[in-house]
């Protein structure tokens, strides 16, 4: 289970990875999210696969019994979902916006602000 | 006002004012005295917490009251309390110098609760004592950021946000799978007590890898180089208010962030780590002065020099000696004031004028004397010459990297200087002293948002006071040396900062 699951976060880095250097502007936003989940699935492995343990002190114990899952990354990956939603939500709503002002999605066609003879003739 | 309280004042309070700011989004005006009064109890607030931390040593409180590894943690060292301090300085200059700035327009749309959000996520990141929650404050500063730098929908803002939000998501996106990773390898987020559990690691490669990754990811957020591109490409395109509260504040979050960690958790290596932050810093430098030089846009040029800056300061984290520390923390002084103050004067130019292209610039000192004082001040500064607070700053580094005998660096960083004034010069003679062209441009900003104010007085009086600032961090340098180089001694030995922290295990 743990291989599947690195090989699924390895795979998503890399598919968004490869998203980000298109030209495409729609390709470069689903490159970040699948960045995003890519992290995100990474902390929940790290919190450790282990099905039906519960991190639960059991009644007469003073402390948790190994092996238990860690519910410290399931609370990071929660809060690093709902920053990742709300930032992906801006990301497409600045897409939309370049889309109608610019009427591209090129990447190539962004280039005035890198240029040095913007205004100079 | 209790301690524990004090430490995460700076935090809070504009957080509770942007919440006002928004509630008073009818009245501009409201909105206005919001940010003002704001960001003023902001400042004092830091400066009660300086005062605290340099009288009484490190201050930690933990939310909550969780014992400390447990509960998230806010830390006050020296340098976190002068971070927080600068950064309070520069929301309240913005906040004085937004009217004349940014339209009415983008104003009513929210402008004064962003700028709240933003200095709120610059303070917490700075004083924050838990990885996990450096990053929750990086995000807040950050979608602030996104926001007031595409408000007003120009075309080349929305082109500089494009690049700016996505090198910013990437940097955010490896700084948290570095934090993943390090939790899997520690088990903590708490700094100080990953500084002590790093420590009892036997993995070593691990480690090293993780440090690399948090380098990448930091070094996006400060503009290092190879990684500095999104900056020249977007810090010209906002409203000069705007561009300066970036041009101050956020690659300095970075920087200090980098400070952090590669003073407290990754010191196991500093060969390898210390040496790849010291190359990286050295070819910063030289390509951010390079970049400067090619340049005809007063804002573009100066974007340049933050990039050519930031190589300074990470040069004294690279050296990682007491005194190359003392010398990155009294540039980051230096530069903060002196960067906010450049784009501010860039703003004005912009006023008046209507252009910020060298070419059509001309004629300013005879018509506003005092605004080329105002320029000439923070640029001089910026160059390093004596007895300004650059000349401080640089002697210290140099210094320093004398004493470690990196020779080429001290080279890099003399000669960095000298372009830099080549930079400042090229500016002042096209801008100030040459004849202004014919016909002079018009006095209307291109296609800019209309109903700024007219009054210009608060704009000048913010530029005369940061000129003032730079001058008095010049003259007065002893006692903010004595300050620095005690933030230092905190640098190098941890060990204050991990017991203030964790108690006394």
């Amino acid at each position: 289970m743990d291989t599947w699951l690195g090989l699924a976060v390895g795979a998503l880095y890399a598919c968004g990875i490869y998203l980000l250097m298109r030209r495409s502007l729609v390709k470069l936003v689903v490159g970040l999210a699948l960045l995003g989940h890519a992290a995100n699935l990474l902390i929940f492995a790290v919190g450790r696969l282990t099905p039906g343990v519960p991190p639960i002190v059991a009644p007469g114990a003073t402390a948790l019994i190994e092996p238990v899952a860690d519910p410290v990354p399931q609370a990071l990956v929660l809060t690093a979902i709902v920053i990742g939603f709300g930032v992906q939500a801006f990301a497409l709503v600045l897409l939309r916006r370049t889309w109608t002002r610019l009427a591209t999605e090129d990447l190539d066609g962004l280039q005035s602000t890198d240029r040095l003879d913007e205004g100079h003739p | 006002m209790s301690p524990d309280l004090l430490v995460v004042a700076p935090f809070v309070v504009p957080l509770g004012a942007a919440v006002l700011a928004l509630g008073t989004s009818r009245s501009v005006a409201a909105q206005r005295a919001v940010s003002l009064a704001g960001t003023a109890v902001t400042l004092v607030c830091a400066g009660l917490l300086l005062a605290e931390v340099s009288y009484r040593g490190v201050i930690a409180t933990s939310i909550g009251g969780w014992p400390a590894p447990f509960g998230i943690a806010f830390v006050a060292d020296l340098l976190a309390a002068i971070m927080a301090v600068l950064g309070a300085i520069v929301g309240l200059a913005i906040a004085v110098y937004s009217p004349a700035s940014v339209g009415h327009q983008q104003e009513r749309f929210g402008y004064h609760p962003l700028l709240l959000v933003l200095v709120a996520g610059v303070e917490g990141a700075f004083l924050t004592g838990d990885l996990f929650n450096l990053y929750v404050c990086f995000e807040i500063l950050l979608m602030a950021s996104f926001v007031l730098l595409a408000l007003g929908g120009q075309r080349a803002q929305l082109e500089g946000s494009i690049k700016y939000v996505t090198l910013n998501l990437l940097s955010s996106i490896l700084f948290l799978t570095g934090t993943g990773l390090l939790y899997g390898l520690t088990g903590s987020l708490n700094m100080a007590d990953l500084a002590v559990r790093v420590a009892a690691l036997d993995a070593r490669g691990p480690v090293t890898a993780v440090a690399v990754i948090f380098a990448v990811a930091f070094g996006i957020k400060a503009g290092a180089f190879p990684l500095f591109f999104w900056l020249p490409a977007s810090y010209h395109t906002p409203p000069p208010a705007v561009a300066a509260l970036f041009a101050g504040l956020l690659t300095k979050v970075g920087v200090y962030a980098l400070l952090r960690v590669f003073t407290l958790i990754f010191v196991g290596d500093p060969g390898f780590t210390h040496g790849l932050i010291l190359w990286a810093a050295v070819l910063t430098m030289i390509s951010g002065v390079l970049g400067a030089a090619a340049q005809h846009d007063v804002r573009r040029i100066l974007s340049f020099h933050i990039v050519s800056q930031i190589g300074y300061m990470l040069m004294g984290l690279g050296l990682f000696t007491r005194l190359a520390l003392a010398g990155t923390v009294f540039y980051l002084v230096h530069h903060i004031v002196v960067k906010t103050n450049l784009f501010l004067v860039a703003g004005i130019m912009r006023r008046l004028r209507g252009t910020e292209e060298l070419a059509d610039l001309g004629g300013l000192y005879r018509e506003r004397p005092w605004l080329a004082i105002g320029f000439l001040v923070p640029a001089l500064s910026l160059a390093g010459i004596p007895p300004l607070s650059g000349f401080w700053a640089k002697l210290l580094l140099v210094k320093a990297g004398l004493d470690s005998r990196e020779y080429v660096v001290v080279a890099a960083a003399l000669a960095v200087g000298l372009l830099t004034l080549f930079s400042m010069t090229k500016i002042w003679a096209e801008a100030f002293w040459k004849a202004p062209p014919d016909p002079p441009a018009a006095s209307d900003g291109r296609g800019e948002a209309t109903g700024l104010d007219s009054n210009l007085a608060p704009a000048f009086a913010t530029v005369a006071g940061l000129a003032l600032v730079t001058v008095w961090i010049g003259l007065g340098a002893g006692p903010i040396l004595e300050l620095c180089s005690r933030a230092a001694t905190q640098l190098v030995d941890p060990s204050v900062y991990i017991t203030a922290v964790l108690g006394g295990h």
